[in-house]
């Protein structure tokens, strides 16, 4: 079967800055990929890459067999927290339908397809109970339950979430996490996942895609968190401990976890 | 105290002036359609201080066409069209906009002030730049009125929904192929046009009444994008025409009956917006 995503010895850099190279990535339908890195390791322009939004250094991205290219409806993408306007005067209802043809030329009035499939959606996150309701009264659980719904719309082969749990508290972390769980059980769609914590979904993740150093090593999370394997990543000795069935790596850049928090807060008050 | 009120509200002789102003009153509402057209957008994207820029731009054109002898509409949309540009390239978005447009708003009013007191002409149209002289529309602005409301509907109608998607997500539409850099540039040469006009008739002080309030009182009460535009352009045109036919018989400038009107309904809908806050939405569960 064709693979959903397929990297081959793939490298991505700005400029002279070499992000990663040598990576190799196969994702089948249904799979869930963690992508973890150390700030700055290139986790979201792998997302960007697949978008077609950035081209690759070197090596070949396909989706679904075919090269890459905006605007694919095979690719439904929940982006990081805070890129939406808070105080926009639209529903829940609204961002959901924008994932459906929110791209066509159009006042926009809808159709029963879409209604339809809108409904399904947030049916499928659980969000219908605060679909007309004003995105500015709503938690940022229930906004990142809606941009869930939104990438789904068009029943995707592929979502791309980009730190979906970031500024969630721990029960709502586990909430969306299951309901992204639950669409690639239900519907097969394969998930690549960025984040910098790979405990919340820890339970969900077929295989890793590390970055880091310039370079990449994808396999199962028990092949690849472990210290001598970071270790050689980073080029600097990483421990890596298990701790009720968590996993801590010490001594990459990762260590800092407030510091991690506190940058990417950064990121969007000028973003 | 009477008559204070009485210049201020009064129906003196109204029916007789009523013809007089006939043609003010259909530039009025062709404008307040526009203006509740383009609202939500203005919202959407978080420009109401960069409007407030663009309209003094376009007052610093129109007065340096009122002192060069040319067409006051050419130097009106020249001064806004061109700062709307220059704030869609520097990719504007509020945030990084604001000192931007701080910087630019009281040069352009200051050029502006400066070329009207070295205009020696009749000072009616001095005053009318900043503060509103839609009692004196003339066809031939009319025209230029009736044409812009035509260009404004043949480019937002097609482009309303991938605009407005570009304009609350950027960042999903960018990832869905929509031309988010482009739509903002063709956005801002539209809302550039709008000032520009808007300035002619209503003066570069009234700009924000109609572009900004009504969306902003429309939002207090719905969160639908079409009952937000519908609602929008219909405080739009209650004010403008409220405006023209108070300000009627005291024979006073339209733009104090205008902004209070505007301003007016703004309180109305806030009030009953924080009342249906207070008693919860919609009928969602509260342990969501």
């Amino acid at each position: 079967m064709t693979p959903v995503v397929s990297l081959q010895d793939a490298a991505l850099a700005y400029g002279s800055r070499l992000l990663w190279s040598g990576l190799d990535l196969q994702v089948q339908a249904g799979e869930f990929v963690g992508v973890l890195g150390p700030n700055g390791a290139g986790k979201s322009s792998l997302l960007r890459v697949l978008l077609g939004e950035q081209p690759l250094r070197a090596g070949q991205a396909l989706v679904c067999g075919e090269p890459v290219h905006r605007g694919s409806s095979l690719i439904g993408y929940i982006p990081q927290h805070g890129a939406l306007a808070p105080d926009t005067a639209i529903r829940g209802r609204d961002l959901v339908g924008f994932g459906w043809d929110g791209h066509r030329i159009g006042l926009g009035l809808g159709s029963r397809a879409k209604k339809e499939a809108v409904e399904r959606a947030m049916v499928t996150v659980g969000a219908t109970a605060y679909a007309d309701a004003p995105l500015s009264m709503l938690s940022g659980g229930e906004r990142q339950r809606l941009r869930i719904a939104q990438a789904l719309v068009t029943r995707p082969r592929l979502l791309l979430c980009d730190e979906p749990l970031l500024n969630l508290d721990l029960h709502h972390q586990r909430e969306v996490a299951q309901a992204i769980d639950r669409v690639r059980r239900l519907e097969g769609t394969a998930v690549l996942f960025v984040t910098h914590e790979i405990n919340p979904i820890l339970p969900l993740v077929d295989h890793v895609a590390y970055l880091a150093g310039g370079q990449a090593r994808v396999g199962r999370p028990g092949e690849i968190m472990r210290a001598e394997v970071l270790s050689e990543l980073y080029g600097a000795p990483v421990d890596v401990l298990h701790h009720n069935g968590r996993i801590v790596v010490l001594g990459g850049d990762d260590t800092a976890t407030p510091g991690h928090d506190h940058h990417h807060e950064e990121a969007h008050d000028h973003g | 105290m009477g008559d204070a009120l009485a210049k201020l509200i009064s129906f003196d002789q109204f029916w007789s002036l009523l013809p007089l102003v006939t043609s003010s009153l259909v530039a009025g509402a062709l404008l307040g359609i526009i203006a509740g057209v383009i609202g939500p957008m203005i919202q959407a994207r978080d420009l109401a201080f960069a409007v407030h820029g663009t309209a003094e731009l376009s007052f610093a054109g129109a007065a340096a066409a009122l002192l060069a002898g040319v067409s006051i509409t050419l130097g009106a949309v020249a001064g806004s069209v061109l700062g709307a540009i220059v704030l869609a390239l520097m990719g504007i978005r509020a945030r990084q906009g604001n000192s931007l447009i701080g910087i630019v708003l009281p040069f352009g009013l200051g050029l502006g002030v400066l070329f009207l007191s070295l205009y020696d002409g009749r000072s009616s149209n001095k005053f009318g730049l900043l503060l509103g002289q839609i009692v004196s529309v003339d066809n031939a602005q009319l025209g230029s009125l009736a044409l812009l409301t035509v260009v404004v509907a043949v480019v937002l109608i097609p482009l309303w929904r991938p605009m407005f998607f570009a304009a609350v997500d950027p960042v999903v539409a960018q990832a869905r192929g929509v031309r988010v850099r482009e739509l903002s540039l063709i956005f801002m040469v539209v809302l550039g046009l709008v000032c520009a006009m808007c300035v002619q008739l209503v003066g570069a002080l009234l700009v924000m009444a109609l572009l900004i309030t009504p969306t902003a009182a429309a939002t207090c009460l719905t969160a639908r994008p079409v009952l937000v535009s519908a609602l929008s352009v219909t405080f739009a045109v209650l004010s403008m025409e409220g405006g023209i036919l108070l300000s009627l018989s005291p024979g006073r400038p339209i733009s104090p009956y205008v902004t209070t009107l505007s301003f007016l309904i703004y309180l109305v809908c806030r009030a009953v917006g924080s009342l249906r806050t207070r008693r919860g939405w919609s009928a969602r569960a509260v342990a969501a």
